[in-house]
């Protein structure tokens, strides 16, 4: 039972990596996906895995899983039908929302107004009240919440969502109103405010809380069919899906909060991008996760990837812990336009998509996009290894040249052009990650991953002074990859909303200790031997009045022996480094969680055979691309036949199955002992 | 006397080439600067206006003060021609006097700091940012009394100061500063936001100039401003007719007894040219209600409604200027004299933009909006708590968005950029008030094809003690539908004692003294109609009674009885033979007149009595 299987779903491709844990060696395996029941594509991808490495499904010990069903449930508004309980006079919260337009001034006039997640209609009010300070104002009117009931039930609702005023301090009413429903609508799954995000803002709680009953069912319904159709293939090891926060869960408890899933998908890379950087040596990461109508970003420091509490899809903001994934509008399907009136070059956020998808796919499409400029500059060679796919270098000239045109210059330069503006788009989004949360990126590599990054992973690492820029092994399965070696996480969250001065020791403790020990109960429950489970703390903490607290991660014997004041100093040091500035005012701990984590999977990546130090063995043939202004001669490789330590100089190209490795000239890559591309300018 | 620039480097800045790519990066790297200063400011701001709201503005101008990027146009000219004296490297500047900055800024709350940003001796580039403080002293707790006389009773009056001179930080002047507000804690933390937000974008202008060269910056952030003025022209030119379209709407009051106040806006283009002239809009007022309303500044305004309305793709700046032409008469209610109080200039400033509206699209009706960027309601709320703490709240409420081309206006939502709501739990847990009701107001949006958006009926009950003021408009003048639309419905204020009484207070009010237990139903305005009513979807109007956004009553303004289709259709029929056969362009509802004949009985407050002014004002 040493086999542990990652898969992670994309929108085009179900990839999956079969790691044996003892042996050290892996498999990797694409197939297509299927978006209407996800679950046959992973069957499919499972039996030829299984297939490829000779054992049979009863022997793989666990399937970790990277999902967008929960994403996708949000995207497409295809959540369950949620009725919603509120207090007296807050029906219109998801309505009203905060009041924000996007778009700047004048913005509204062209705002589409998204619909609220749980209906109006669907919305009912109940008589009771909770004050600022958790105290009963009103007495909860049971009458009012069995009429509330009833009626939800009447129209029809699938789950029900109880969020009232105050809950975050008080959840007495909540919990009487969850009983009651439990006994008028038996079977209706039921989430409570109070349970879900014990935290103030009724809006982002409200949200929160409705998000998490819409996509339950959904969610349910497919693990449920996943496991069984697992367990038909004889497949009994256990189920793990990967959270937003790049720690895994028991495919049961993600049934419940499903909300933590739905930064599954783009956690899958980071937690990848980890593995890699442990086995590389390299602490400090980039993670550049190049998709077709997108990128990810992500930052990870010391081998720790930082984590934000609220979890954007689309237009929603949820409240919930979430790797710090930024994400752009720029990938391979990006599409480049010139508007009349300015005559300035954009590219993106509109995208090709799969369909048409670029021009040089041959499917359709004519407008010039990312992937055709690369095709035009001979960055992506026309046949890529394995011969399936043949690019129409034609169509991609064609679709350029609009460009060039409309600028009036040369294709070579418009194709250029395109590249530099995605690649600057790239780095807006990897500056915001690290810049402005105060990190140098010249402390950091960066890492290229998903089917395009390692094409831009050069130019990108040049803009930002990261070094090395790094193409990991088998990129483009590198989410799961990092589904498949990632450990155990639980959290639990609640208020706290005190003055630090105000504070005691024993009390922060005693709070911090409870939460902790309800966490540890969690995972052991869910199979994990006690002692491989270790605590973390989380504290939020700000000057008081501020609106932003920062989170601050200490170990409960740090904190023990710092105490509360060790806790200020480290974060007054913080906020230096990100604001600038420190302040007079007295410090408020607004928010306490604490984190219970597996133990770290200690699986060594296979060792690659040493060569010689020159890459001619795997070169396939002379090429020519256009870099530095000029046509330069070049060279391609097939990154299978590539040996630890052999030096390929630039400019070259590196192919393999599912992705390709742009080398600059100027720059040169080095093998690594386990197969990683390292590159770095020529003169380091 | 403009300011005298120092740059110890007199090497001129050469004229480079620069090609369309670099260009663009360069745009990029700048808006992504704006957007880490608005960030940076969010975070680390206190007063619950800027923290929580986001009520303030920042810049990236060029070296000559041009906004590159940022949204409300730059207030950097204003400040270059008023001040006397030097700009070197190391200083930063603050002020909050519009009077000394031509209005760039409009009142003084609005804490304005300048940062110059030097390179090698040379001037390469101003970032600024300005937000609103909370208190800054004076005859209120919020600093904005809507019956000063003068804008000495308004606060601390910020000319244009040092903050550093040559690197030299003047804690003196912060001291004396700070020493004249009642939250000091809050206006520290703000403007140490604002000064970090100027920061940090001069740090990315830094180091952009650094990766491209000091000349090729200089020159891409002259082709940027080129490029906006090359796309302007086009737009001006199809756009805008050379018959004069004249606009006008009102301000209903002054919090003093008088109103409605006249604006009036009357554009037409020479050439390549816009002139945008507010003859016959009436004079100052002796309340606070005027706009010390900057020319460029109005510019911006009109620049970012041309683009909004016909091409939204065009990233906008500055570059533009020279293009327009703003005459605004000398002592109106929009370029009042020195000592007239500013402080409740936010009910002109909205309606400003419900003129850029009218004018702009009434050629062409296709692209017109409804009216509702009609205020900014505020409610101020302070006292001394039974432990003895003072506190403070100033909260801006919204009302709803018009109806718009592409559809309904939003219910309760913000017009102003950025803006959020305060969550009602902050309130709660923060200050003495429970909030017993948040909901929108069912038909207060008018009417039409596409719904104006509902206002926000907000119940604050009081916990403590203390004094109310509030300010509010379009209470008397409703705002307008278009295209068949009808009007939205008016704002209105309640106060419901702990005792059950109930009285109708008025919409701008000071010094309201009220009890622990009293409840303030504080209720904003609908946005206006868009669209003949009787188009729209029968289904909709009935779900939107079921949803409670539409009453029963209501649904009949747009021919539709509930639950019964034959009706409708009659109810319809019979809307349609009564009415004239083509819907006004504007739906404004009764006039002037009629209003305040019926002002007392339908709005439970005495009509305003029609201003009077002194003959030197009255010409104006």
């Amino acid at each position: 039972m040493a086999y542990r299987l990652g898969v992670d779903v994309g929108g085009t491709f179900t990839d999956l990596l079969l790691l044996d844990s003892a042996g050290g060696r892996f498999w990797r395996h694409k197939t297509p996906s299927t978006p209407a029941d996800s679950a046959t594509g992973i069957l499919t991808g499972v039996a030829a895995i299984c297939d490829q490495a000779g054992i049979e499904p009863s022997a793989i010990g666990t399937l970790l899983h990277g999902t967008t069903v929960a994403t996708n449930a949000v995207l497409e508004g295809k959540g369950a039908r949620v009725g919603l309980i509120v207090t007296r006079g807050y029906r219109q919260v998801m309505q009203i929302a905060r009041s924000f337009v996007p778009g700047g001034l004048a913005g509204w006039i062209v705002w589409p107004k998204p619909v609220p997640m749980a209906a109006l209609q669907d919305t009912v009010e109940v008589d009771g009240r909770i004050d600022g300070q958790g105290a009963e104002v009103a007495a909860l009117d049971e009458a009012s919440v069995r009429a509330a009931l009833e009626l939800l039930k009447a129209r029809g609702v699938e789950a029900i969502t109880v969020s009232l005023t105050n809950a975050y301090l008080n959840g007495d009413h909540e919990a009487r109103i969850g009983a009651l429903a439990a006994e008028i609508m038996p079977g209706t799954p039921v989430s409570l405010s109070h349970v879900v995000l014990p935290e103030m803002q009724e809006y982002e709680r409200t949200l929160t809380t409705v998000a998490n009953a819409a996509v339950r069912p959904v969610v349910g319904r497919y693990v449920r069919s996943l496991r069984a159709k697992l367990r038909d293939t004889g497949m009994q090891g256990r189920i793990a899906l990967l959270r937003s926060d790049g720690g895994l869960m028991s495919s049961e408890k993600a049934e419940e909060h499903p909300v933590s899933l739905l930064m599954s998908g783009p956690a899958g890379g980071v937690a990848g991008a980890l593995w890699v950087g442990r086995n590389a040596g390299l602490k400090n990461i980039l993670t550049l996760d190049v998709g077709g109508t997108s990128t990810d970003v992500a930052l990870i420091e010391n081998l720790e990837p930082r984590r934000t509490r609220t979890t954007e899809v689309g237009h929603l903001s949820v409240r919930a812990s979430s790797l710090d994934v930024k994400t752009v509008g720029a990938g391979g399907g990006s599409i480049a336009t010139v508007p009349e009136l300015t005559g300035a070059l954009r590219v993106g956020p509109q995208s090709a998509g799969a369909v048409p998808g670029p021009a040089a796919y041959g499917k359709g499409g004519v407008l010039p996009t990312v992937t055709d400029a690369n095709v035009v500059l001979g960055y992506l060679p026309e046949n890529l290894l394995g011969g399936a796919f043949r690019l129409d270098r034609a169509a991609a000239t064609a679709a350029v040249q609009t460009i060039a045109d409309a600028l009036g210059i040369d294709l070579m330069a418009a194709a250029r052009g395109i590249i530099d503006i995605v690649n600057e788009n790239m780095f807006g989004a990897l500056r915001m990650i690290s810049v402005q949360q105060g990190y140098d990126p010249r402390d950091f590599a960066l890492m290229g991953f998903g089917g395009a990054g390692p094409l831009h992973v050069n130019a990108v690492a040049r803009l930002m002074g990261s070094w090395p820029a790094v193409s990991p092994v088998s990129p483009g399965v590198l989410c799961a990859l990092g589904d498949a070696t990632t450990r155990m996480r639980t959290e639990a969250a609640r208020s706290f909303a005190r003055l630090a001065r105000d504070t005691s020791e024993a009390d922060l403790l005693g709070a911090l200790e409870t939460m902790a020990a309800a966490t540890v109960a969690e995972l052991v429950a869910e199979g994990v031997p006690e002692d491989e489970v270790t605590s973390l703390f989380e504290i939020d903490v700000r000057y008081e009045g501020q609106a932003f607290e920062v989170p601050m991660t200490i170990t409960p014997d740090v904190l023990r022996a710092d105490g509360i004041a060790g806790l200020l100093a480290r974060f007054d040091e913080e906020h230096r480094r990100l604001f600038t500035f420190n302040m007079a005012s007295p410090h408020e701990i607004v928010n306490l969680r604490a984190v219970a984590l597996g133990r770290t999977l200690d699986l060594p990546a296979a060792p690659l055979e040493p060569g010689d130090g020159s890459p001619a063995a795997a070169k396939l043939r002379n090429h020519e691309l256009w870099m530095d202004g000029r046509m330069q001669p070049a060279a391609i490789y097939d990154r299978a036949k590539l040996r630890a330590g052999d030096v390929i100089p630039g400019p070259a190209i590196v192919v393999e199955m599912d992705s390709t490795t742009l080398i600059e000239s100027g720059h040169a890559g080095t093998v690594d002992a386990v197969g990683n591309i390292l590159i770095r300018p020529e003169a380091h | 006397m403009p300011a005298t620039i120092v740059e110890t480097s007199t090497v001129p800045f050469e004229k480079v080439a620069i090609d369309p790519v670099t260009l663009d990066i360069i745009e990029n790297a700048l808006r992504n600067a704006r957007v880490e200063m608005d960030a940076t400011l969010v975070r680390t701001a206190m007063s619950p206006g800027i923290r929580e709201q986001g009520d303030s503005f920042p810049l990236i101008a060029d070296r000559h003060g041009r906004m590159v990027v940022g949204q409300f146009g730059s207030f950097i000219g204003g400040f270059l021609d008023g001040y006397g004296g030097t700009v070197e490297d190391g200083d930063m500047f603050f002020l909050s006097d519009p009077y000394s900055v031509e209005g760039a800024i409009s009142h003084s709350n609005d804490w304005l700091v300048l940062l110059p940003v030097y390179k090698a001796g040379r001037l390469i580039a101003w970032t600024a940012m300005f937000g609103h403080q909370s208190d800054i002293g004076g005859k209120v707790a919020g600093s904005m009394p809507i019956n000063a006389h003068s804008i000495f009773e308004e606060g601390v009056r910020i000319p244009p100061v040092k903050i550093w001179r040559k690197g030299e930080y003047n804690e003196d002047l912060i001291t004396l500063v700070m020493h004249q507000t009642r939250k000091p804690d809050w206006c520290r933390a703000d403007l140490n936001a604002l000064i970090a937000s100027c920061r940090v974008a001069a740090r990315r202008v830094l180091e952009l100039s650094e990766r491209f060269g000091d000349e090729l910056y200089v020159a891409a952030t002259e082709e940027l401003l080129a490029r906006n003025h090359r796309a302007m022209k086009t737009l001006i030119a199809s756009s805008i007719g050379t018959e004069p379209v004249s606009f006008e709407d009102f301000i209903c009051d002054d919090g003093m007894g008088f109103g409605p106040y006249r604006i009036r806006c009357t554009m037409h283009r020479e050439g390549d040219r816009v002139i945008l002239d507010f003859a016959g809009t009436d004079p100052q007022s002796d309340a606070s209600i005027n706009f010390y309303l900057n020319e460029n500044m109005f510019k911006m305004f009109f620049g970012i409604y041309m683009i909004m309305v016909f091409d939204p793709a065009i990233l906008f700046n500055d570059g533009f200027y020279d293009l327009i032409e703003v005459r605004i008469p000398e002592g109106s209610l929009l370029k009042p004299k020195f000592p007239a109080a500013l402080s409740g200039r936010t009910h002109a400033l909205g309606r400003i933009f419900d003129i850029l509206g009218g004018l702009l699209g009434q050629r062409t009706p296709e692209f017109l909006n409804a009216a509702g960027f009609s205020s900014s309601p505020h409610l101020f709320y302070s006292g001394v708590d039974r432990t003895g703490q003072w506190f403070q709240l100033f909260q801006i409420g919204f009302g709803g968005i018009p109806g718009r081309p592409m559809g309904d206006g939003p219910d309760g939502h913000s017009l102003w950029p950025g803006f959020t709501n305060v969550p009602n739990e902050f309130l709660e847990r923060y200050f003495p008030l429970r909030i017993e009701r948040y909901e929108t107001v069912p038909d207060s949006g008018g009417a039409g094809l596409h719904r104006g958006g509902n206002g926000i009926h907000m119940t604050y009950r009081f916990l403590e003690p203390g004094i109310v003021a509030i300010h509010d408009d379009r209470w008397f003048v409703p705002p307008w539908g278009v295209n068949g639309g009808a009007p939205g419905a008016r704002a209105r204020k309640i106060l419901e004692r702990a005792d059950g009484s109930e009285a109708i207070v008025g919409n701008k009010l000071e010094d309201l003294a009220v009890e622990a237990g009293d409840q303030l139903h504080f209720i904003t305005w609908g946005g206006g109609g868009w669209g003949d009513p009787l188009l729209r979807d029968p289904a909709l109007v009935e779900k939107e009674v079921g949803e409670g956004l539409v009453t029963a009553a209501g649904a009949r303004a747009y021919g539709v009885v509930v639950g019964d289709a034959a009706a409708t259709e009659a109810l319809r029929a019979e809307i349609r033979a009564a009415r004239p056969a083509t819907a006004a362009l504007f739906d404004r509802g009764p006039e002037i007149e009629t209003l305040r004949a019926n002002c007392l009985a339908e709005t439970g407050l005495p009509a305003p009595r029609q201003p009077v002014w002194r003959p030197e004002r009255a010409a104006a």
